[in-house]
């Protein structure tokens, strides 16, 4: 399973992909979440983050088709030309675009693995097929990430000077007792959305980023993100992974009343960040779980078609800032 | 049956005849006996309700046998497991019944830890009369008994009762997903994620394990058992299906413990398909053998594949049962449908093989015409006796009339458990908390 799978060609051509709609969809908005029903609030809060995230390096029209694109960029399978900094940013518009989008996807697909995991940690019988069949699909995405260096590229730009600015955003935010990870984490997102967006709102990306980054468990999060040598990552990955795992196999109250302090935290963060605006989509952490295991298809319809409303009304203020 | 007079009802002429609002409970198996005369649901509350067919009137002969319900009891209560502080569901995963021996029926039923065999037998007589006590069942004082009588058997009204017979239970670290009674009608298969166990029907305090795939450190565990069935004819013969697309054939005459297969199959991957969620598409979520016992049939989570036993590096058949959702794996990713466990089902004459779909739709495929039929289970767009119209899902941009797109489907309405009646052409099709019989239509 290693990288040499999955990739994306950076072509100038009409490129069905970037066509807005043009994917064999009906192409009405977002790809739909809906009718599943299974989703937490935890996930459906992730999940308007993260297209927060692209739309504000991408711009709004740009945002809405990267979202259609997350589909079939991970179905088709398409070849990835090796993505050499300094000579892509003169390429293509095309190209610039549709690179950096195809490592955010597969970003967010991490970071939705990720929460998936910690999620099934907390459901009262985990189920281990399902487990495992996440956990594979994130070594997978750990192992391109790391073969195709991208691990590489974020830790030059993030022992760049990070500045007080970003800092103190993350501060607003976070728990002091987190501040050290957050530092590194956000000093690398927020390196790497800097190359690729516009001179949109930048701090409120980088809070963005930041608040989807509260999302994820704070030690694989971290140690995903700790650059002092991939080699190293990998192990703590892998650690992390592992640790997973043997909280599925032994159980104790403890572990899950920690797990559940994690997740108190996240949603008060994010509260602080979006006041407000995201309170008729935010659920207490108990009912997002309750949701989670029975699944109610109309309720998470409304829920996310009112996200979007939000969502709407979130972009206009970001580019207005 | 004859194929060609099969084929040509399939494609046409499926009669509703009831809807069985099980409005309680969502139906988590569905499986006829081996005549076909009885059919037993399991639900998520851990209940089992069993239907029985009419027998065909004679002043109606052109009416085929309803199917009306025969039984209901509680299988599995809730449990709680106190050293891992967890909770065990009731749901019944999988229901089997055992081939008929005498006036009782026997079948096993299962949930995520324990398997119980049921019996269910009639009762139309009753004695009266006793000695020792009156008809109420009070003791009757022994001083006031004067005469003896001999008690006598007098009709009653029917009463089905069903008692467990044996629990197996302990046995399953991990969630069961699947039983399997073997040929020779003495032994059974249990199966959970990382363990497969054989039991004597007689004893309920030892088991077998015949597969252990459990990694000696978890920390590398990569693939999990997601279905396990014995061979219809030969009792040493049965395979397992994995989590990575993968099925396992074993023989238990060559060890005891079968971690080593007799036969591996394996379809190489479309490298012009690969994405992050292949292995998760490819991961099995029902094996069945044929009734011939010379194929197999798996199911994925976007097709069904028939396998010849004698052939390990592909299938012979593959069938797409939704490929119009493969634009959507990210989506179905995120609200966790991609991990939605379909089965499949073969009919009696192993001619056409069926599975479920989403918003409540299902398909049939013809495997000799190559044609397939997709319809739907639900109240609002079928009357009773109405024949079922097929659907249609529309990919591109046009939309037919009666046409759904892709993004209209309700994923929340998903048909995972169907089953077929083993010689006529009646299905049974659990949708959430109802179920649908359909049989086609006589003449």
């Amino acid at each position: 399973m290693a990288g040499g799978g999955a990739g994306l060609t950076v072509g100038t051509g009409p490129a069905p992909s970037l066509k807005r709609g043009a994917v064999g969809e009906a192409g009405e908005g977002a790809p739909e979440l809906a009718g599943g029903g299974d989703s937490s609030g935890e996930a459906v809060v992730l999940q308007l983050l993260l297209y927060g995230l692209l739309l504000s390096s991408m711009g709004e029209e740009e945002g809405l088709r990267q979202t259609q694109l997350l589909d079939t960029m991970f179905v088709r399978g398409l070849k990835r030309k090796c993505f050499d900094g300094e000579e892509d940013i003169e390429g293509t518009l095309a190209g610039i675009k549709a690179i950096p989008s195809y490592n955010l996807q597969r970003q967010s697909l991490l970071d939705m693995s990720l929460v998936k995991l910690q999620l099934c940690h907390m459901l009262v019988e985990p189920n281990l097929c399902r487990s495992v069949l996440i956990a594979n699909t994130v070594r997978q995405i750990q192992e391109e990430m790391t073969q195709d260096g991208t691990w590489q590229m974020i830790h030059t730009q993030s022992t760049g000077q990070a500045s007080l600015d970003r800092l103190v955003s993350t501060d607003i935010l976070c728990r002091s007792s987190r501040e050290q990870a957050e530092g590194k984490h956000v000093s690398g997102y927020s390196a790497f959305n800097k190359d690729f967006e516009g001179d949109q709102a930048q701090d409120s990306s980088e809070t963005m980023s930041t608040a989807s980054s509260v999302q994820a468990p704070r030690n694989l999060q971290s140690n995903v993100w700790e650059m002092e040598n991939p080699q190293e990552n990998k192990g703590n990955f892998q650690k992390s992974l592992d640790q997973i795992f043997e909280t599925l196999e032994n159980k104790s109250p403890n572990s899950v009343e920690d797990l559940f302090s994690e997740v108190d935290n996240s949603y008060y963060d994010l509260d602080t960040m979006l006041t407000g605006m995201m309170s008729n989509t935010k659920m207490g952490h108990c009912d997002g779980l309750e949701t989670f295991s029975s699944p109610t298809a109309t309720a998470s319809n409304s829920n996310f078609k009112s996200d979007l409303n939000e969502l709407d009304h979130i972009v206009e203020i970001l580019v207005e800032s | 049956m004859e194929e060609d007079v099969e084929t040509r009802k399939i494609s046409s002429s499926f009669l509703r005849d009831h809807s069985y609002a099980t409005e309680a409970d969502i139906i988590s198996t569905v499986e006829f006996n081996h005549t076909g005369e009885l059919l037993a649901t399991g639900d998520k509350g851990g209940r089992v309700v069993i239907f029985q067919r009419e027998q065909e009137s004679k002043n109606q002969p052109h009416r085929r046998g309803e199917y009306n319900v025969y039984s209901t009891f509680q299988s599995h209560e809730p449990e709680f497991d106190y050293l891992k502080s967890l909770e065990i569901e009731e749901k019944i995963n999988k229901i089997r019944w055992l081939p008929q021996q005498n006036a009782a029926y026997f079948l096993l039923s299962t949930n995520d830890k324990t398997v119980k065999l049921w019996k269910v037998s009639e009762r139309d007589k009753r004695p009266e009369g006793y000695n020792l006590k009156d008809e109420d069942g009070r003791l009757r004082d022994p001083s006031m008994i004067t005469m003896l009588r001999v008690p006598v058997l007098r009709p009653m009204d029917l009463m089905v009762e069903a008692t467990p017979r044996r629990v197996f239970a302990n046995a399953h670290t991990y969630h069961i997903n699947s039983i399997s009674v073997n040929s020779d009608y003495e032994t059974y298969m249990s199966a959970d994620d990382l363990r497969i166990n054989l039991w004597n029907f007689e004893i309920t305090n030892q088991s077998f394990n015949i597969v252990d795939i459990k990694p000696a450190n978890m920390e590398e565990l990569t693939e999990v058992i997601t279905a396990a069935e014995f061979h219809p004819h030969h009792c040493n013969t049965f395979v397992y299906s994995s989590s990575k697309g993968t099925i396992r054939l074993c023989d238990m005459r060559t060890s005891a413990l079968c971690d080593r297969h007799a036969k591996f199959f394996e379809e190489p991957e479309d490298p012009s398909n690969r994405s992050f969620f292949s292995e998760i598409i490819s991961s099995i979520s029902d094996v069945k053998f044929s009734h011939s016992g010379r194929y197999i049939m798996t199911r994925d989570y976007l097709t069904v594949k028939v396998w010849d036993l004698n052939m390990e590096n592909r299938p012979i058949e593959t069938y797409q049962v939704h490929d119009y959702l493969r634009s959507k794996l990210c989506s179905l990713y995120e609200n966790d449908c991609i991990f939605d466990k379909f089965e499949c089902v073969w009919n009696g004459s192993d001619s056409v093989i069926m599975t479920g779909s989403y918003n409540n739709f299902f398909r049939m495929f013809d495997r000799n015409t190559k044609r397939d039929v997709t319809l739907e289970a639900s109240r609002e767009n079928s009357k009773p006796r109405a024949i079922l119209k097929p659907r249609k899902v529309c990919v591109g941009g046009k939309r037919r009339k009666d046409e759904i797109s892709v993004d209209s489907l309700d994923f929340s309405k998903k048909i995972l458990h169907t089953a077929w009646h083993p010689s006529e052409n009646i299905i049974a099709v659990a949708a959430t908390n109802n179920l649908y019989i359909f049989q086609d239509k006589v003449n």
